[in-house]
């Protein structure tokens, strides 16, 4: 199977014809459609290696998150950057592509932050290996981390090595009633102190805590920060899912944006639907799309950015810096010289 | 042409922020991988991004090698002036900038120390985790370029792990903007230059994460008759659902030179010690002492201390903290290794370190992080005797090679800098040094930023290579052997 992809890839590079990676295509209608003959990683799959006691897990691309979060499970652990799963069938390797995380992610860390090693093959065909099973590494530049958010422009991901952690012993979410800004601030002054949180997301006046511990010091802060219960069930699992109805295809002249700001950024575009999570690091917007622009210069005049995730009129980039842009292109070139891999329609 | 460049120097920067008498410029000459040393052209001490930015086009433009140095306390070489270079001192650059509590993060600029930076930030009861042994003197730029560990990583992470942005500017004068928030847009390019040693840009402002201070931190003590028992110990405890905010292994040769340096308590007649802490709320702490005291009995632990006390925890962790200082009274020289294995495998590991100690003939004691497996055997020498430095880089090169074929990397946290360049030859194929090479033009097409560290020349690989087999194969067979 890796034989298999090299060739092909390795023919591409020959032929310089453009290539876009398939894993199981969970995240279709979420990314800008991609040019060429697709690529299918998606039985490229299994667990290669899980020793729950060095807290570490090896896998092929192809590999299901949920098999992978089933397995953790099963020995009290957890992928604990909580990449969401897409109903079951995003990859492991998806997941790394695009990086994204889930609600724990300000205090457990991102994919990144959990990537320990990957192999790839570059635009070449190389097989390549950065990183490896260890904790620490510090050995050469960090390419591995490299590949996580890249969205397959840098190199095919064929395996990954994730540090995991233990799963918290207890899990409970307290529900506050809050207008937008005060739900901000609050969860802001919660994350300054040594609270045992691991989760802090709003949505229509509710303002939801998730902690996360040993019994006894979940009790005693939720005894402490007051708040109700929650009546929604798996709020916080629905969430990470991304099924919680804000995700929703947006109508045909919605968009749904995904804002990245400052924690704590004040409520911005607040005349628009909100759901803040990671205590206001990161905020999806329902808009029309003809506030694009208006979206776009909030967020930079904030601190941050904004990309449109959700639209059924594709996805425009945003304006970025043109430094940046000139390196990346350059660091692109450096792994995928013909620029063969996912490259964007259009592009 | 390099006077033209001083000429044109002197009129960028004013005099009190450049050395170029050959007295001052000793102090320069090396980091404190000491056993390095090379006189740089000159020293710019740029007091701004705006000088930084302007040195730099200004080499660019005169083709002067240019090498970053934060506070030279790097252990790999990582700021050792090559001959004739230009070395652009951070130390003026040490402003703290904006601190943000309720945000929780800190804008700096890069010769900022470490340490400074959570004495800033305690006034509000947060701090900066990453916490190298040279935190009092290292500096936060030197830190983003080493991607430096410390003690607390286990829980905390290293430095990349406590990063939110950075401000850069490459060879050629252009600035980098990077990151900023928790999600980035665009490639990672925060996460490829933390640990680029100084070859991809120079750092001009560093924006930190800080963390809530724990309410609390014990620390135990455990003791072992022998080194195989504590190896097990740190392997069950990383297994078991309490995480260590650290977790450190001393042998018995470290704990008895640093009892005799320092008097920490520490029981002397043992195999080895290992310090294991448990941080967080006082309900959180209470259950991992409980359970990491239960895990270390059964590993075969003889006597457990927990800390009663700040005072007392400060007190067991002084010597840790001593250990090096302790190590320097055993030898007239040591040379410090920085290997990373999976934690299964310490155990197999220190064994062959003694059994590799033997052949070689000089002693070598280990004090590391052991629940990152994260291994620092220190290996004594004494360099005035013929011959014993060069045996005990062999030393080391072989710990390094030990540590790769167990599926772990030549350095954990030092990084490569110009010391462990044979190193990388072991750890990587002509293909993936071709790839760090390529990265490395990408930024800094004309290789002028700190050159020869980090990536090792083919040739250089297939001298060591003649030695060495890398997973099973001869590396680069494409070269040419003699």
């Amino acid at each position: 199977m890796l034989t298999d992809l090299q060739a092909q890839l390795r023919q591409a590079h020959a032929m310089s014809v453009p290539v876009r990676i398939v894993g199981a295509g969970s995240k279709q209608g979420w990314h800008a459609p991609q040019q060429g003959e697709a690529l299918h990683v998606g039985s490229h799959a299994g667990i290669i290696d899980y020793a729950p006691a060095e807290r570490v897990i090896s896998a092929r691309a192809g590999t299901r998150l949920a098999e992978i979060q089933a397995v953790l499970a099963s020995q009290g652990q957890m992928l604990a950057a909580e990449p969401p799963d897409f109903g079951g069938h995003a990859t492991l390797g998806g997941a790394l592509a695009t990086g994204w995380s889930g609600p724990r992610r300000p205090w457990a860390g991102a994919m990144r932050d959990q990537l320990l090693g990957v192999e790839i093959l570059n635009g070449q065909g190389e097989l390549l290996r950065f990183g490896g099973r260890v904790m620490k590494n510090v050995a050469g530049f960090d390419l591995a981390r490299l590949m996580v958010g890249a969205n397959g422009t840098l190199g095919l991901i064929t395996e990954a090595h994730l540090k995991v952690l233990p799963l918290p012993e207890v899990e409970t979410v307290r529900v506050f009633e809050l207008p937008q800004a005060d739900a901000i601030a609050l969860a802001n002054r919660l994350c300054a102190a040594p609270w045992p949180l691991s989760g802090a997301a709003w949505q229509g006046g509710l303002l939801r805590i998730r902690l996360s511990g040993n019994a006894a010091a979940v009790a005693t802060a939720q005894q402490q920060l007051g708040g109700e219960p929650d009546v929604e069930r798996h709020w916080f699992a629905r969430l990470q899912a991304m099924q919680l109805d804000s995700f929703a295809p947006p109508s045909a002249e919605q968009g749904l944006w995904r804002l990245s700001l400052p924690q704590t950024c004040p409520p911005l575009l607040a005349d628009y639907p909100q759901l803040i999570d990671w205590a206001g690091g990161r905020r999806w917007l329902s808009a029309p799309l003809a506030a694009a622009q208006a979206i776009s210069t909030s967020a930079r005049g904030a601190g941050g950015h904004a990309l449109l995730q959700r639209s059924q009129a594709g996805w425009p980039t945003a304006p970025r810096n043109p430094t940046l842009l000139a390196l990346e292109a350059r660091i692109r070139r450096a792994l995928d010289p013909r620029q063969i891999l996912n490259r964007r329609q259009g592009d | 042409m390099s006077e033209a460049f001083l000429s044109a120097l002197r009129h960028t920067l004013p005099a009190e922020a450049l050395v170029l008498d050959v007295e001052r410029l000793r102090a320069f000459e090396c980091d404190a991988l000491s056993a390095y040393r090379a006189l740089p052209m000159a020293v710019a001490l740029p007091g701004s991004e705006e000088d930084v930015i302007a040195v730099l086009q200004l080499a660019h433009a005169h083709r002067i090698p240019v090498v970053a140095r934060g506070a030279g306390t790097g252990l790999s070489g990582g700021a050792t002036p090559t001959a004739g270079c230009l070395l652009l001192g951070m130390s003026r650059m040490r402003r703290l900038l904006y601190l943000d509590p309720l945000a929780r993060y800190a804008r700096v600029q890069p010769g900022v120390r470490n340490q400074a930076i959570s004495e800033a930030a305690g006034h509000y009861g947060l701090y900066y985790a990453p916490d190298p042994s040279s935190q009092i003197a290292c500096t936060i730029g030197g830190n983003v370029a080493e991607n430096a560990g410390g003690i607390h990583c286990l829980k905390y992470g290293l430095t990349v792990h406590n990063l939110l942005g950075l401000r850069a500017v490459t060879m050629e004068g252009e600035l980098l903007e990077l990151g900023g928030t928790l999600d980035c847009n665009g490639y990672d390019l925060l996460a490829l230059l933390t640990g680029s040693e100084g070859l991809l840009a120079v750092v001009t402002e560093v924006t930190v994460r800080l963390l809530p201070k724990p309410q609390l931190a014990r620390v135990i003590l455990a003791s072992f008759a022998e080194v195989g028992h504590a190896a097990d110990a740190v392997a069950q405890l990383v297994g078991s659902g309490a995480t260590p905010a650290a977790l450190e292994m001393m042998d018995g040769a470290t704990v008895r030179a640093v009892e005799d340096f320092l008097q920490a308590g520490y029981p002397t007649d043992v195999a080895a010690l290992l310090l294991c802490e448990a941080d967080g709320t006082p309900e959180e702490v209470e259950a991992d002492i409980v359970q990491m005291s239960r895990v270390l009995r059964a590993a075969g632990a003889c006597e457990l201390r927990v800390s009663d006390s700040e005072a007392e925890r400060q007190q067991l962790w002084a010597g840790r903290k001593a250990a090096f200082p302790a190590a320097a009274k055993l030898a007239p020289d040591y040379y410090c290794m920085d290997g990373s294995i999976p934690r299964a495998a310490v155990g197999r590991v220190l064994a062959g370190i003694a059994s590799l100690s033997a052949q070689y003939g000089l002693a070598c004691i280990n004090v590391f992080h052991a629940g990152d497996g994260n291994l620092h055997p220190l290996i004594l020498f004494d360099a005035n005797r013929a011959g014993e430095l060069a045996r005990a880089e062999q030393f080391g090169t072989d710990i390094a090679a030990l540590c790769v074929s167990e599926g772990g990397a030549i350095t954990g946290e030092h990084g490569v800098g110009i010391e462990k360049l044979d190193g990388m030859c072991a750890q990587f194929n002509a293909a993936e040094l071709g790839q760090f090479s390529a990265i490395k033009a990408a930024f800094d097409p004309l290789g002028l930023l700190n050159p020869g560290k980090l990536i090792p020349t083919l040739h250089r690989c297939a001298e060591y290579g003649r030695m060495h087999v890398h997973r099973g194969q001869l590396p680069h067979p494409e070269l040419p052997r003699f």
